[in-house]
């Protein structure tokens, strides 16, 4: 029942924003607090989406400020970061929870 | 153990900043550390079921589910900060005059301290579940305890700089206190709304107007490694500042503050008139 009532909002705003039109996703996996691959090379000026494998056991923050993105993905789960348009050039971001080690950058050109 | 105290201070100050305003904005008034601290109580509680049930969060509405929530209880403080303006825009006039013959001590205990109350537990909520999450991870790291320290050390100086701007706020004279919240709490759910409709875009939706207008971070970042990314990140929180913000960010700031200004105006003219209003504008 809560399943179909939440399908409303959602069916909803999927017609709102015309869904449907991303590209299957650039998969990066997250292990050992090290993003893989570290640079991850997109297209400038369209919508790109990031799937993010969290391999490890602990939830880890995707965080950008240059791309606009705080996205929090728990220990073995994959989570959508969804890139918007970008001006060529380079954008870094980092994973909060250990940024020692988990640094990245996205290269949109 | 630096990390640790970083990460969670920075957290902290997010959902601490908010609390201080609201306790500002309601000193004097009757039961509201009981409605404050019911909404810091029920934000915990609910920052660690959504802790728990973050990957589940995280899967709903196609992997949006996360920033739809985000979104959500940002538009549900947004809403809840406009009624507490509109209204005291209605009754701030006699609680300001009441202050000032009686002192601050007492004052009318009728005000919307429910709605408050939701703001602080959203915003607990929010921030506290990711605190949470971190926490967890903790136990999994090579050194527990040097990063629980770092953690406990964090929540300790995040409280402390609440404290800091809660006491700076009622250095404010009591007539002039009303107003000043007045502003920082429109100020406040106008950086909500632009933060939620930057959730809105990640998730997918609303994907209208997204290129940044200027890009100030060079001056100040609004986030990131550093204290000037921390400095950066306060001021987002109280008054939305936005390094590079987008035109629907831009849109939605400025539509929330002509908003609740209008609603304001429009309350107050329901009202039988009288010297100094203590609201902005």
């Amino acid at each position: 029942m809560l399943f179909r009532l939440s399908m409303i909002p959602a069916a909803l705003l999927m017609a709102l924003a015309g869904c449907g039109n991303q590209s299957p996703g650039i998969p990066v996996t997250l292990k050992d607090h090290r993003f893989a691959p570290a640079e991850i090379h997109v297209p400038a000026n369209q919508p790109v989406l990031i799937t993010l494998s969290n391999q490890d056991g602990s939830a880890e923050e995707f965080d950008s400020t240059s791309l606009k993105v705080e996205k929090v993905v728990p220990g073995h789960e994959t989570g959508n970061v969804r890139i918007r348009p970008l001006a060529p050039g380079r954008y870094p971001f980092m994973g909060e929870y250990h940024a020692e080690t988990a640094q990245g950058v996205v290269v949109a050109e | 153990m630096l990390a640790a105290l970083v990460i969670v201070f920075r957290e902290v100050i997010e959902a601490g900043l908010i609390v201080g305003i609201v306790l500002a904005a309601t000193k004097g008034v009757r039961w509201r550390g009981r409605w404050v601290g019911l909404g810091v109580g029920g934000g915990v509680t609910g920052a660690c079921l959504v802790a728990a049930f973050a990957g589940e969060i995280a899967n709903l509405f196609a992997g949006s589910g996360q920033e739809l929530f985000n979104a959500s209880t940002l538009a549900l403080a947004v809403l809840m900060l406009t009624w507490h303006n509109v209204w005291m825009a209605g009754h701030g006039r006699e609680m300001a005059k009441h202050m000032q013959s009686v002192g601050s001590a007492v004052s009318a205990g009728d005000r919307p301290l429910a709605a408050l109350a939701v703001v602080v537990g959203v915003a607990v909520l929010r921030e506290g579940s990711e605190v949470v999450l971190f926490l967890y991870g903790i136990g999994q790291s090579t050194s527990p305890l040097a990063m629980l320290t770092g953690g406990m050390l964090g929540l300790a100086a995040g409280v402390a700089m609440s404290a800091l701007m809660y006491f700076g706020l009622l250095a404010i004279p009591p007539g002039k206190l009303f107003r000043t919240t007045a502003w920082l709490i429109t100020l406040l759910a106008a950086g909500m709304a632009a933060q939620a409709v930057l959730f809105l875009q990640n998730a997918g939706y609303l994907n209208v107007l997204t290129r940044s207008l200027w890009d100030t971070s060079w001056l100040l970042p609004d986030g990131g490694e550093g204290w000037r990314g921390i400095a950066g990140k306060m001021l987002h929180t109280l008054v939305g500042y936005t390094a590079a913000p987008d035109g629907a960010q831009l849109v939605a700031y400025l539509l929330t503050i002509a908003a609740i200004f209008g609603l304001m105006r429009w309350e107050r003219s329901r009202h039988p008139r009288g010297e100094a209003v203590p609201t902005p504008a």
